[in-house]
């Protein structure tokens, strides 16, 4: 079932279009990767999926019911401020609020779920420390922590493993991994690590300066890849 | 008599305990507030209101409005949603255009008091619409029911909404993403901060209003580390510098807005000092 077509669609910032006419479809259960170079829009893509911007043309649907409600997102830019007092559980906590309509407080059931992610991420031990004193990675970890207590039916992460170690790395991809193959949640996942788009990825878009690619990571690896002798 | 004995011969006074009542729900109000206007950057628009509500307290003085809170409170709240749904996509940049108004509105309010009122003092009703007076003291009950329901109000909405509260401050672009109306909450916030603040002009006139919201707020995120402990401190704070400032303004008849605002510079610099020393010891 299809849970996101993009039709015909642009994006730009004023008037400046940085990706023209984008067609693809992101079924239930897919793990999507989009890759490309720095500054080709990734980014604004995925923003414009999620509705924090507006596309210059084309139209995006929500379809196979859907709801923004059950989205998960990690933003690539955290234009958080330096001295906001946040503890890391508030945090965390806070992925629940999509989930909770009008009640004013978290169930048990959210704040075990909130529990649960802060250590499949590892920084269970963090839980009260605040926010703006952890490292680039630790941060990293708790906003995924984050977007893993959002997502219900799909997944926004945006370049995931940017600043974590090469372990948490390797944890990081089997996490969205088992999410993916056992808990069914469809993932669009921004990368560099083309490798990895090709081994984990069930489909991949490429947004090139000029040309984009959308296909299967099979048919990727095979065409694309090799042409550009990228991997 | 001395300082206690002369205490107890105030406080017996049922416009005394009035004021105090009054003078704690609006310190709590604007202290809880406080938070998420410092961290959203809201600060200039807490600001930018407090004058516009001085615009609206001439207005109402012209045209002889025996409660003013009637005319303030809706004109604050309209300039608040108005000044936040233009939001980043406006021409003017956000700053400069609240400057404008605020100077604006200061300007407006004090040549229709000065043209148009017919009091004999306009010296002194600006002076008590800017920095607050023993007005606070002269309260009638009518308005200290006003007062209270619109305090409690508050307390009650950012009490239901506390979790959505932080989350809009903290980030409010994945709000957004994952399906809640960030918009929204930002509106509601600064509809509660214009009616803290058409409240809070009472106890230290609209010049000192912002002080009264921002201090506690910067205080305590100088300490605390986490939203929730950051606002329970921020409200302790105010609400003790409002009850001290208060008794101390009673006893030796300094003006209240100035003195209540005073212990909270003062209780701010402590925090300034002690936030420092904690952090160089860790
Ligand atoms: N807020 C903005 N206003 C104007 N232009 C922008 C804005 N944000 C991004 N751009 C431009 O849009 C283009 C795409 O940016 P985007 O962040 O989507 O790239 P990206 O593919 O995510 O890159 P990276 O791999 O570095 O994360 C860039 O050329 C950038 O200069
Ligand atoms: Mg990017």
């Amino acid at each position: 079932m299809t849970q996101l077509t993009v039709d015909g669609v642009s994006l730009g910032y004023d008037g400046n279009t940085i990706v023209r006419d984008l067609t693809f479809g992101v079924n239930n259960g897919d793990y999507l990767c989009i890759v490309g170079e720095n500054g080709t829009g990734k980014s604004t893509l995925l923003k414009t999926l999620l509705g924090l911007h507006k596309q210059t043309a084309g139209t995006i649907g929500l379809g196979g019911g859907s709801k923004r409600a059950g989205f998960g997102y990690l933003p690539q830019q955290k234009d958080i401020q330096k001295d906001f007092p946040a503890s890391v559980n508030e945090i965390v906590l806070s992925g629940c609020l999509s989930g909770c309509g009008l009640r004013p407080f978290y169930t048990k059931k959210e704040k075990a779920l909130a529990a649960e992610n802060l250590d499949k991420l590892g920084i269970a031990g963090l839980a009260d420390r605040c926010y703006r004193e952890l490292s680039g990675g630790q941060q990293q970890r708790v906003l995924l922590a984050r977007a893993l207590c959002a997502a219900k039916t799909m997944i926004f992460l945006d370049e995931p493993v940017a600043g974590l170690d090469p372990q948490a790395t390797k944890e990081m991809y089997d996490t969205i991994f088992a999410l993916n193959h056992d808990g069914g949640m469809t993932v669009v996942m921004v990368s560099h690590d083309i490798s990895a788009a090709v081994e984990y990825a069930s489909h991949i878009l490429h947004i090139g300066k000029t040309s984009c690619f959308f296909g299967s990571s099979a048919e990727y690896a095979r065409d694309f890849v090799r042409r550009e002798g990228a991997l | 008599m001395n300082i206690f004995e002369k205490l107890a011969y105030y406080l017996q006074f049922p416009f005394v305990q009035y004021a105090l009542i009054v003078g704690v729900l609006t310190a709590l109000c604007a202290a809880l507030l406080g938070v998420p206007l410092v961290l959203k950057r809201y600060s200039f628009i807490g600001d930018g209101l407090s004058h516009v509500a001085f615009g609206g307290m001439a207005i109402a003085a012209v045209i002889n409005l025996t409660d003013n809170l009637y005319l303030i409170m809706p004109l604050t709240v309209v300039v608040a949603v108005f000044l936040l749904s233009r939001g980043s996509r406006a021409k003017i940049k956000g700053d400069a255009a609240i400057a404008m108004l605020s100077v604006g509105a200061l300007a407006f309010g004090y040549f229709l008091m000065n043209t148009f009122t017919v009091s004999s003092n306009i010296a002194g009703d600006v002076c008590t619409s800017l920095f607050g007076s023993t007005s606070i003291l002269t309260l009638t009950t009518g308005d200290i029911i006003l007062c209270s329901i619109m305090a409690v109000l508050v307390i009650a909405v950012y009490i239901v909404f506390y979790n959505k509260i932080f989350a809009v401050t903290f980030d409010a672009d994945f709000m957004q993403a994952t399906g809640m109306r960030s918009k929204a909450y930002e509106v509601l916030i600064a509809v509660v901060i214009a009616v803290v603040i058409s409240l809070a002009m009472r106890l230290v006139g609209s010049l000192l209003t912002s002080a009264l919201i921002v201090f506690p707020a910067l205080s305590a995120m100088r300490i605390f580390k986490s939203f929730r402990s950051a606002v329970i401190c921020s409200a302790a704070i105010s609400v003790f510098c409002a009850v001290f400032g208060m008794l101390v303004s009673i006893l030796w008849g300094t003006p209240v807005g100035a003195t209540i605002v005073m212990t909270d510079i003062a209780v701010f610099a402590l925090f300034y000092v002690g936030g420092m020393t904690i952090r160089r010891r860790v």
